[in-house]
């Protein structure tokens, strides 16, 4: 475990932050937490709404088992403790996007107990940098609707599309100490959750928010008092916050002011926080334990099916990269950073393994190296997410077949992958029209060879005379010479032969 | 001819099936019935084309040779607070005023499916909230029943279904449905001289009943005759997916299975129901019940309810905490009433709104549910009168080792006179001090008539049962039913 080092340098010297989220994470399921209407997003406004949803009278809710799945299966995936007994209540409070008057959460008896997730903050020192954050509990609970101001000049209009969609709310224990642990706690969290199933973790669609609770102090002395900033939609602005908060905290402090305890809200286009109301004004939520629903009691056959149904995580994943695949610590890091990343991985892996006739590790190096370096720049270069990729797994698979058995050198597979990319064609084909085989045949070289170096009389004689970094200009003229298509290591014996 | 009104449920279910008559003739009686009863202001809404809607279909299932329901042929009212397709559903409410679902509620959905037609919605006590119908936001309603010596007080029909028991007893409908949450059934039905029956909880769904306190709620029958309740409860309960507290299990043959031979059965009389101070009438009655159910072959025992005299309490903590809550979706966003002052906001909305909608006894148990819950208080009292509850559920678990069912009154008093007890309001709840213990532990209890007081109005008797044994219940009321003989009816004035 690695202690933090950031601190705030204070007119009274230095001071450390203190940083818990607590992180609303949407359910993947295709219906709400306790009525059967959908779930999409961007559908036009109150086409997603049942009679439960709106609140009718009479109208009572029903949990969702898909939702309770989804969350059990995330705290499994966190070493979380899965509570087989826990409880609905209510909590109850006034605002025109919530039909019901109340939200039914889960205050006294969360479905999922204290669980952990491990952060890495330096991917190519993985070892002397991970630490372990706490996680306090996972709870479901009904999101609300949205109220639209601008579609009416005196009125404000109310969306009840999202109104009883299923969230998880994920709290973090106070274990972070700066924004950088903040930001990767996020991130690992939406990788976790991506590779479960349990969230999409679209942070710009709302898919994931964060309340990012911050407070400061001197080091080694108690919690100061925190604030609350609510709904931080990005990685981005959630280290932004906690930046921010935090300096803003100290400010207040070393003025001889007191940091009140209050909700606040923070602002991406001035990038600071701003007040929303103190702890003065806070609502008595008056919870209690909904009358309407069951408690939840889960069997032995239900957490056992959650558990069969989780894919391998992320941490596993990168320690068999690493162990088992002899990856470098940064590409397994980065491969298994997400799951559709680790997905294609494995694609590309199998396939290659399959059509070389070799073990997966002996094909992991190339095919990591590919998909990082030549791929991505590709991607990067169009513009296009691995989903969109043009070049299948399975082609991709099928040209790093054609380098490892010498049938093309290195060069010339960028030029087929080009190739690839414009004309969507397979790599054998493109090999095969364009005649660009690679040459083993020694004759030919030699010929190429003897013509180099008669053409350069002067740099053979600049080499003999021990300028021995004149060899490779020798070997590029004749791969040049040989349009490439030369197998690069008969070249190099053969130059150095007639070098005599 | 017999006065097709004067029928009980069973009677115009066979006749019809027998041809003695057609179910057009039926729902016309009734209508007429209705029409001429203004006065008691028993209906919010009269529906008498849906009741010839359903005799219609009746007849014409019948003339075709086709398999009929359990109900075919027989109208029945509908307690306002079930929510009907396409009729309005107040709950007795201004706030719900002029609201028309476009659902229809379970229980309401089983019984046209029998083929039972809807003669009206039944005024009752707003929210359900009240033991005399003196809340509702339509009036009162006034019990068919008059003192005796030219006493013309306007009595209670009880509440909160006092439009059902009003329309009973006046024949203006031959059964009707109820609700009960601490007594809504029965203190209503003892009242005026019929019977009705609140299931054990769970047994008929709540989807679609305009909901008071979720814990407690529950539909029942009411009627003249325990046959007949049996025939409602057969079709009114089973296993709702809409409803997480319905309970999944199989309805049983109740009618079927009705016998007033009490051999073998152990009657409890429990010692706490009888206070210092209880009304010697009641008292009274109470004792020739143990008779009638001797009579019938029952061994009496004595058992002890030990927290019997905190279930009142227990009650007016629970049902308003949740009714505050309950109630909090009526804010004038989306449905009901809508009261927008000049240049009002959104908490001007919901403070002109709710002060408009609601009643003062719904505005009461708001406030006390509001802060029983509220924090600093909710330990102190909702906690608590949990904790007290499960107590007064072990109570019954304990003395049902000793006994089958359990014989109380159902109320304190006969009815009293309409603006009595609406001054005080503590006067008013105990009026459930027999009801509520019954509804704490959601165990099934039916009232049956037993006789009339000196002043000639009806009183009656609690059959409680143990949870999910309702033929237990509707036995022991059929014996009381036979013994009693009660066959008083009110003299019609209005």
């Amino acid at each position: 475990m690695t202690e933090s080092t950031y601190r705030i340098q204070g007119a009274t010297g230095e001071w450390e932050v203190v940083v818990g989220l607590e992180v609303h994470a949407q359910v993947t399921s295709n219906a709400k937490l306790f009525s059967g209407a959908a779930t999409a997003f961007g559908a036009e406004p109150n086409t997603q709404v049942s009679l439960v949803d709106a609140a009718m009278p009479g109208m009572l809710p029903v949990p969702n088992r898909e939702c309770i799945r989804q969350a059990v299966r995330t705290g499994m995936a966190i070493e979380a403790q899965i509570n087989k007994w826990s409880r609905f209540d209510r909590k109850n409070y006034f605002y025109a996007d919530l039909p019901q008057g109340y939200q039914i959460s889960q205050l006294y008896h969360p479905l999922v107990g204290e669980g952990q997730i491990e952060i890495v903050l330096d991917e190519k020192n993985p070892e002397s940098s991970t630490k372990t954050i706490g996680i306090e509990r996972i709870h479901v609970e009904q999101d609300a609707g949205k109220l639209m101001h601008d579609q009416h000049p005196t009125r404000s209009y109310v969306d009840l599309n999202r109104s009883g969609v299923a969230l998880m709310e994920i709290v973090s224990k106070p274990d972070m100490r700066s924004p950088a642990e903040a930001g990767t706690y996020l991130s690992k969290l939406r990788t976790i959750l991506r590779y479960v199933g349990s969230c999409d973790g679209n942070m710009d669609q709302g898919s994931m928010r964060a309340d990012v609770n911050v407070s400061v102090r001197k080091p080694g002395e108690p919690f100061g008092t925190r604030t609350e900033t609510k709904n931080v939609n990005s990685v981005r602005f959630v280290m932004a916050v906690v930046e921010h908060e935090a300096s803003r905290q100290v400010d207040v402090l070393e003025a001889g002011g007191t940091v009140v305890q209050e909700t606040r809200l923070y602002d991406p286009d001035r990038n600071e926080t701003r007040s929303m109301r103190s702890k003065e004004d806070a609502h008595d939520y008056r919870y209690f334990p909904d009358p309407d629903l069951l408690p939840l009691e889960l069997d032995d056959a239900f957490l056992e099916e959650c558990r069969q149904s989780l894919p391998e995580l992320p941490d596993a994943k990168r320690r068999r990269y690493e162990q088992d695949l002899g990856l470098s610590a940064y590409n397994a890091a980065t491969l298994t950073a997400d799951a559709d990343t680790a997905r294609w991985f494995e694609a590309l892996l199998a396939e290659g393994a399959r059509i070389q006739k070799k073990s997966e590790g002996e094909v992991a190096k190339a095919s990591a190296n590919w998909l990082l370096s030549e791929l991505y720049g590709a991607l990067n270069r169009l513009g296009k997410s691995l989903e969109e990729s043009p070049v299948s797994p399975e082609e991709g698979a099928e040209l790093l077949a054609l380098v490892a058995d010498g049938t093309i050198s290195g060069t010339i597979a960028k030029q087929v992958f080009e190739i690839m990319l414009e004309t969507g064609d397979k790599p054998a084909k493109i090999v095969d029209e364009k005649g660009l085989k690679q040459t083993s045949d020694t004759g030919a070289i030699e010929a190429a060879v003897d013509k180099v170096l008669a053409d350069n009389a002067e740099k053979v004689a600049q080499y003999k005379a021990g300028k021995e970094a004149l060899f490779g200009f020798f070997v590029g003229q004749t791969m040049k010479a040989m349009q490439g298509k030369a197998n690069p290591q008969v070249v190099n014996e053969l130059v150095r032969k007639a070098l005599g | 001819m017999t006065d097709l009104t004067d029928l009980t449920v069973a009677d115009i279910r066979d006749g019809f099936r027998a041809g003695n008559f057609s179910a057009r003739e039926v729902a016309e009686a009734f209508n007429s019935n209705v029409a001429a009863a203004k006065a008691l202001n028993a209906f919010i809404v009269e529906t008498p084309e849906k009741a010839l809607d359903a005799a219609d279909a009746a007849d014409k299932a019948k003339a075709a040779g086709e398999p009929l329901g359990a109900l075919a042929g027989v109208p029945i009212g509908m307690k306002d607070l079930f929510c009907t397709l396409g009729v309005q559903t107040t709950a007795a409410s201004h706030m719900l005023e002029g609201f028309v679902p476009t659902y229809e509620s379970t229980v309401s959905g089983k019984l046209w499916a029998a083929g039972a037609g809807m003669l009206g919605k039944l005024n009752l006590d707003q929210f359900a909230m009240g033991s005399s119908n003196e809340t509702s936001y339509f009036g009162n309603v006034i019990s068919p029943w008059r003192r005796g010596g030219g006493d013309n007080a306007a009595l209670a029909p009880g509440g909160s279904s006092g439009g059902s028991s009003a329309a009973i007893a006046a024949r203006l409908c031959p059964a009707a449905t109820g609700t009960d949450t601490g007594g809504s059934i029965r203190q209503p039905a003892a009242f005026t001289g019929i019977s009705g029956i609140k299931p054990t909880y769970g047994r008929c769904s709540r989807w679609g009943i305009v909901a008071f306190a979720s814990s407690l709620d529950q539909a029942g029958p009411m009627a003249r005759t325990v046959r007949d309740n049996a025939i409602l409860l057969e079709v009114m309960s089973g296993f709702d997916p809409k409803d997480s507290t319905s309970l999944d299990l199989p309805v049983p043959q109740w009618e079927a299975n009705l016998s007033s031979d009490l051999r073998g059965k152990k009657v409890g009389v429990p010692k706490e129901y009888r206070p210092d101070g209880l009304n010697a009438e009641i008292a009274a009655l109470w004792d020739r019940g143990i008779e009638w159910l001797k009579d019938a072959g029952a061994e009496v025992v004595e058992v002890s309810l030990p927290h019997t005299q905190y279930a009142l309490p227990t009650y007016y903590i629970i049902a308003p905490a949740e009714a505050s809550s309950n109630l909090a979706r009526y804010d004038g966003v989306r449905y009901g009433q809508r009261d927008l002052p000049d240049g009002a906001g959104l908490q001007d909305m919901y403070a002109a709104t709710r002060a408009a909608g609601f009643g003062p006894e719904v505005k009461r148990r708001i406030m006390i549910g509001t802060y029983v819950l509220s924090a600093g208080f909710y330990d102190a009292y909702y906690t608590q009168a949990q904790k007290v509850r499960a107590l007064i559920a072990r109570d019954f678990e304990l003395a049902f080792e000793k006994c089958d069912l359990l014989l109380t009154p159902t109320a304190p008093s006969a009815s009293f006179a309409l603006g009595e007890k609406q001054a005080d309001p503590l006067a008013m709840y105990l009026n459930d001090v027999f009801t509520v213990p019954a509804s704490l532990a959601g165990l099934p209890a039916m009232a049956v008539p037993g006789g009339l007081d000196a002043a000639g109005l009806p009183i009656g008797l609690q059959i409680i049962g143990k949870a999910l044994d309702e033929q237990t219940v509707l036995n022991a009321s059929l014996a009381i039913e036979e013994r009693a003989s009660f066959t008083a009816r009110p003299d019609k004035w209005w």
